[in-house]
């Protein structure tokens, strides 16, 4: 597979369903995320957006429907796709017994990358270059959060998919994590966050698309009035 | 490239255990609780069963196996970080291997403790003939740590993973502990009956191909949701 076919400049669910046993987790959701995108997932808890997520991120195959990406199927493009997909979940992917540094250089061997200076650069975004010797679990979960959006930006992704990036963050970590998507979206990334904290969604997303029961309910550009807007589709869920 | 991802899975498997020593900890103390157990039970007046040492070793590194096993994953069920593993660009055969090497380094320095103690409580002259012993030990361990490591990861997300593995693994490991046990018994003969110790290697070996074969194959596919 070529790299310029990895450089997809959108990604589309298109009639996207996933059923786990009889319950049905997303339904028929068409959506489409293009290059300099943030979409706010929104949607009240248990709406399907993690499920989602995890669909985009090729980790959970859908039911029926299909994801394009560039258009082109994930078995199309094979592994190589996966170089260009960055998952921060609700869990944080860290290994606690081991040091912010380990961490970081593991998971950029595992990605082909050329280990110090990359982990380097990362640590100094995290702001944990002065704790990168150690282990993960003495970290606060801020610091944990941190770290973990770097090393789901460790490689670049092209598609950069994030379930509740903002959980257990302050408000200057909340400012970095932001600043950090804004620069990915304008270096031509498609980012796609997940949440249901409207506040901080309100001036980072730049289109919103709102899920309820597994059912898109709306796939628009962002505007003000974001609360309104939520209330008026989703109800008070 | 494989070989590359499967010693890094490995190594950090390893760094890790060497910085908590929970996993060896755990089941060293278990394989010596059962050994100990069993010599207690099965060795009268200095006089052992007759092929009691041969089954105890393997029940033993049965047992202590399924725990190492249930460990390893548990590590990679905290922080998800099995699905980590999964999303990034590596083979995923290749983690499989990493992981399974890592249970078989694991288990080789379980039994380096077992073979001794063995030996000294039941009286077997295990180590009498080691390059066969070796050879006995290696071929069955790694069919039992080809399947358990599959098993293992394919309940990570299982809540009842703990019940579930022993009942996966072992009627599907049962070829390899009848080999290994009967494998231990010729050799444990006098004197030693090398030609059934060769074929029971021989046996185990083509159940490591199979067992070997089967997990690469289905790994990717049974580990996406």
């Amino acid at each position: 597979m070529n790299d310029a076919a990895l450089d997809f400049e959108s990604v589309r669910a298109a009639d996207v369903s996933r059923n786990f046993g009889r319950r049905r987790a997303l339904s028929k959701i068409n959506l489409t995320a293009r290059s300099g995108d943030i979409v706010g997932l929104l949607g009240p808890n248990g709406a399907g957006k993690s499920t989602l997520i995890s669909v985009l991120a090729t980790l959970a195959t859908p039911t029926s429907g299909e994801v394009l990406y560039g258009g082109q199927t994930a078995s199309r493009l094979g592994p190589a796709l996966r170089r260009r997909l960055g998952l921060l979940a609700h869990e944080l992917f860290l290994y606690p017994e081991l040091s912010a540094r380990q961490n970081l250089a593991f998971f950029a061997a595992l990605y082909g990358l050329d280990g110090r200076e990359v982990v380097d650069a990362a640590l100094e975004r995290a702001g944990l270059a002065d704790r990168a010797d150690e282990e993960v679990s003495g970290f606060s979960r801020g610091m944990r959060q941190r770290l973990a959006v770097e090393r789901a930006l460790l490689h670049r992704p092209r598609l950069a998919l994030f379930d509740e990036p903002f959980t257990g963050l302050d408000d200057r970590a909340v400012t970095m994590v932001s600043d950090r998507l804004r620069a990915l979206a304008a270096e031509g990334a498609i980012v796609i966050v997940a949440t249901h904290d409207l506040d901080l969604a309100d001036g980072l997303v730049t289109r919103i698309a709102l899920v309820k029961d597994g059912r898109l309910l709306a796939d628009e550009p962002a505007a003000d009035g974001l609360r309104a807007r939520y209330r008026g589709i989703v109800g008070n869920g | 490239m494989f070989l590359h991802t499967a010693l890094l899975v490995l190594r950090k498997d390893f760094t890790i255990e060497v910085r908590s020593r929970e996993i060896l900890y755990t089941t060293l103390l278990f394989a010596f609780s059962c050994v100990l157990v069993f010599s207690i039970a099965f060795v009268k007046q200095g006089q052992p069963l007759e092929d009691a040492a041969a089954g105890i070793l393997w029940i033993a590194i049965e047992f202590a196996g399924t725990i190492a096993l249930g460990r390893t994953f548990e590590r990679e069920r905290y922080g998800e970080t099995l699905r980590a593993l999964l999303l990034a660009p590596a083979s995923r055969a290749a983690i499989y291997v990493g992981k399974m090497l890592g249970i078989l380094l694991l288990l080789a320095v379980v039994e380096l403790v077992l073979v001794p103690l063995v030996t000294i409580l039941f009286h077997a002259p295990l180590l009498a003939q080691p390059a066969r012993l070796a050879a006995l030990l290696a071929a069955g361990t790694l069919g039992f740590a080809a399947v358990g490591a599959l098993f293992a990861a394919m309940l990570v997300r299982a809540r009842s993973r703990d019940v579930m593995l022993p009942i996966l693994l072992y009627p599907i490991t049962i070829p390899v502990m009848i080999a290994g046990v009967r494998g231990t018994a010729a050799l444990l003969q006098s004197p030693p009956d090398t030609a059934s110790v060769t074929m029971w290697v021989g046996i185990l070996s083509a159940f490591d191909v199979v067992f070997v074969t089967l997990s690469l194959w289905t790994f990717e596919p049974v580990m996406t949701e």
